[in-house]
């Protein structure tokens, strides 16, 4: 079944809701998601039972979750839903109830792209600890310089009884008092890839 | 004059020439290295897919056995080898650290595969360790993605080797106030903390991967993905964005 034909029997079924096949999925608003799922769960035509994958992506102007939905009995699919939410304020209402398959991977966009999916029954983070700051897939993360040492590991060492090098110490305090941080530089704007 | 002459300097060109002559020349700490090289007992814990191979070292085929090293131990206070077997990631590098600390002396550690000795192909990622180096002293880098159990077997008889080379008399486990545990990383908001531990090891001044290869982070062209919705039809607005 083609987007274009799912498309129609989700408009005759919820009349005025807004899609838009982009690709060979299916663009929905965040507030229209939970029913089209539940749709295409329980109703008879498309039984689609599996939630094979969820995805993040981020396309520095927005965010994107991307669902993937086969039907196990019918043997078909996938059917792609793809919700697109505010970079600053990503909000998707969540999935878990309908799916169970939902919540890990919920978990894991919530990592790595911070997209908050609202009703989650357990959004912590999965891969990285509890206190870790950023996002790390998105494209703006920078991740730390690893062969400075800020002062906070300078302070660190030494409680822990390790004598700090001095030139290493400088440049840590250096870097306190001009308020930076120790991160991988910014990519150039137009750098091309080699 | 000199009584109680120390057998153990004997050169090894005289012992070379006697062992032709069919006089082996044999000191007590030949025997003692001896026998801790022959009975090195590894811990028992892999990390990725190099552990894979450090099993197939240790079954039948490759019959890590016949080194004296088939020993592996689930317990670090039984281990005096720790062949760190995959990727750190950052995560887990406190483990491993902890390990280390828990094991007794005299203790060896091999860093098995790329990933463990620098971070390996993940060491653009935000979280592999780029390299367990960076907390603990090692012994023996085995390179290889993974390195083949032949390689292992290098590994080991190079740790062995360098078991043959060290004296009773110096040797550091023996020395009065020897601390070998080193503080055990925690994680901060930004990665662990500290980066790395200064006793152990220092950072190049100049990095050669980068003067050779260039930061690969800033070399990847990040631009926006390609518009999509060109195929749909631009009068339906959808959602909040």
């Amino acid at each position: 079944m083609n987007p274009a034909e799912i498309k129609t029997k989700l408009e005759s079924e919820f009349p005025g809701i807004p899609i838009q096949i982009v690709g060979e999925g299916l663009l929905l608003g965040p507030e229209d998601l939970v029913r089209v799922a539940r749709f295409l769960k329980e109703s008879g035509e498309f039984k689609m039972n599996y939630l094979s994958s969820i995805t993040a992506v981020d396309y520095l102007e927005h965010l994107e979750s991307v669902y993937h939905l086969y039907s196990v009995d019918q043997r078909t699919g996938p059917v792609v839903l793809r919700v697109r939410v505010p970079r600053d304020n990503p909000r998707i209402p969540s999935l878990v109830h309908l799916f169970r398959s939902a919540e890990f991977q919920e978990r894991e966009a919530y990592d790595m792209m911070g997209i908050r999916y609202e009703g989650h029954p357990d959004l912590r983070r999965i891969f990285m600890w509890e206190g870790f700051e950023g996002y790390p897939l998105r494209k703006d993360y920078l991740p730390e310089n690893e062969d400075v040492l800020e002062w906070d590991d300078v302070e660190w060492l030494e409680r822990h009884g390790v004598t700090v090098p001095a030139e290493y110490k400088q440049y840590a305090q250096d870097l306190k008092a001009a308020g930076k941080e120790a991160r991988a530089e910014r990519p150039k704007p137009g750098a091309e890839a080699v | 004059m000199t009584l109680n002459q120390n057998l153990s300097t004997v050169e090894s060109g005289l012992k070379s020439e006697l062992r032709k002559k069919g006089i082996v020349i044999a000191t007590l700490e030949d025997f003692y290295n001896w026998g801790r090289r022959s009975s090195i007992w590894p811990l028992q814990f892999g990390l990725a897919c190099c552990a894979i191979e450090m099993i197939a070292t240790a079954c039948a085929r490759y019959d890590l056995a016949r080194f004296g090293a088939e020993l592996f131990r689930a317990s670090p206070r039984q281990a005096d080898l720790m062949i760190i077997s995959g990727t750190v990631t950052k995560k887990m590098a406190p483990q491993v650290v902890r390990l280390y600390n828990q094991m007794p002396e005299p203790k060896y550690v091999i860093t098995m595969g790329a990933c463990s000795i620098a971070g390996g192909p993940f060491i653009d990622g935000t979280n592999v360790l780029k390299g367990i180096d960076r907390y603990i002293p090692v012994d023996v880098h085995l390179p290889g993605c993974p390195p083949r159990p032949e390689a292992l077997l290098w590994g080991i008889t190079e740790l062995q080797r360098k078991i043959d080379g060290q004296e009773i008399e110096k040797n550091e486990w023996y020395q009065r106030g020897l601390k070998r545990e080193f503080p055990i990383p925690e994680f901060g908001p930004k990665g662990l903390i500290p980066k790395f531990n200064p006793d152990v090891w220092r950072p190049e001044t100049a990095s050669r991967r980068r003067e050779r290869y260039g930061d690969p982070i800033l070399l990847g062209k990040k631009t926006a993905a390609p518009k999509f919705e060109t195929f749909g039809d631009p009068n339906v607005k959808v959602g909040t964005v």
